[in-house]
């Protein structure tokens, strides 16, 4: 297990925007009993979620936030010394997508630019990244782009990818300054499992193909092809309630910080009965913890920037926050971070 | 853990469904209130009180409450 500390950088921006396209739930009838999508609502909490339409990207959701977050900046895009944009739903497979979002922000041209696919870790691990390229001489100020569309992999008629994941795009500003104060971050990862969250096909073990692209009937009635996304989410659950919370004590006895000590707890979006279960066996304060998997399902690593901002009434000026996110590998992290003087954007929609 | 106990804390996952439904021989994946929350639930019970992950496998592979204890108990 890695655990690192930063001294002098931080958040100093945070924009998301979603698609304006609203699905609720309980009326997803042609494809699912209403007897499930009643247990479904009940222990995720997904009410509703944004889906993208046709010919919106993940890169598309990125570049709204981005330019709404410089919009309110002191920051200008020349400013900017790296990007990094993460996402399993990039533009094309080649080139990278951050290489496209440079011209389209008009980022300077020796901006440091690269793409990482992560899933629902990805915002924790592209912290940790963007804290370790701000903390070098000679990049001052790092832009985060956490993106997904992951509708357009997914099945409508799988009965827990379907109804669960959403869509959404962030933009986050990490920039040098002593005010920020000590960071702490945990990254994990364990491979065994990675079959337990994947896109079997489509990639190069297993390419494209008409038999990848037919759909299939799994035993438990889901129905899908090859090339969407399927979760065992009793795995993911299970691995998740057994691990995160030890994640979290080590972090705190690394950081030497109490659980008390925090202000707020803004965990990603899995699952509502998984982040209750984490926070309970954490002995956390429920009461501090954010949520927003009601109007957004799971976005990924999109859904703790989202958080941020559509729960900004509830944030305060150096806060102490602590951060988590768990997925596809599985792969896992937390982080402690300031909150200080950070702007936050309102949701937009696009 | 003894199986008498392992049962008790399995049937207290469950509002619904009357107590005496539950014994070792139960097929809990064909009680009318087993869905998502109360399989959740389950393992969320498994992992606190006996320290054991259980996977999706292992649920699939358990008909009956005592395969799911000795699952949990191996």
């Amino acid at each position: 297990m890695a655990l690192v500390k930063f001294s002098g950088i931080g958040i100093k921006s945070v924009s998301a925007t979603v698609p304006k396209n609203i699905v609720e739930t309980s009326k997803l009838l042609d494809y699912h009993s209403e007897k499930h999508l009643t247990s479904f609502i009940e222990t995720t909490g997904v009410k509703e979620r944004r889906i993208a339409d046709k010919d919106m990207c993940s890169s598309d959701l990125c570049y709204d936030a981005a330019i709404n977050l410089f919009n309110e900046s002191d920051i200008k895009t020349e400013e900017v010394g790296a990007l990094i944009f993460i996402s399993q739903t990039p533009d094309y497979r080649v080139p990278g997508t951050s290489i496209i979002m440079q011209d389209r922000l008009k980022l300077s041209k020796s901006t440091l630019a690269f793409d990482v696919n992560m899933t629902c870790s990805g915002y924790i691990y592209g912290l940790f990244l963007a804290y370790s390229l701000a903390n070098l001489h000679g990049v001052d100020n790092v832009l985060l782009l956490v993106g997904e569309t992951l509708s357009k992999i997914t099945s409508k008629r799988d009965k827990s990818t379907g109804l669960l994941l959403g869509d959404g795009g962030s933009a986050t500003l990490i920039s040098k300054g002593d005010k920020y104060g000590d960071s702490f971050f945990s990254l994990n990862t364990d491979g065994s499992s990675y079959e337990s969250v994947i896109v079997p096909s489509g990639g190069f073990r297993n390419m494209s193909s008409e038999e990848s692209l037919a759909d299939k009937q799994d035993e438990e009635g889901n129905i899908r092809n090859d090339e969407q996304i399927r979760m065992d989410g009793m795995d993911v659950f299970s691995f998740a309630v057994s691990k995160i919370p030890k994640d979290i004590k080590r972090l705190l006895d690394f950081a030497g910080k109490d659980i008390n000590d925090f202000d707020r707890f803004v965990f990603h979006q899995a699952n509502k009965y998984m982040m209750k279960v984490i926070g309970k066996k954490a002995k956390l304060d429920a009461s501090k913890m954010l949520f927003s998997i009601e109007k957004y399902g799971n976005t990924s690593g999109v859904s703790i920037p989202l958080t941020i901002a559509d729960q900004k009434a509830h944030l305060q000026n150096n806060d102490l926050l602590l951060l988590n996110g768990i997925g596809a590998g599985f792969s896992w992290g937390s982080a402690i971070l300031n909150f200080v003087d950070c702007t936050v954007l309102n949701v937009n929609e696009l | 853990m003894e199986l008498k106990e392992f049962i008790q804390l399995f049937a207290e996952q469950f509002d619904d469904t009357a107590v005496e439904l539950f014994t070792s021989k139960t097929e809990f994946k064909k009680l009318d209130e087993w869905d998502s929350l109360t399989a959740l639930s389950v393992i969320a019970m498994i992992d606190e009180e006996m320290e054991k992950r259980i996977t999706g496998a292992d649920i699939r592979n358990s008909n009956t409450i005592e395969d799911l204890f000795n699952v949990a108990n191996s």
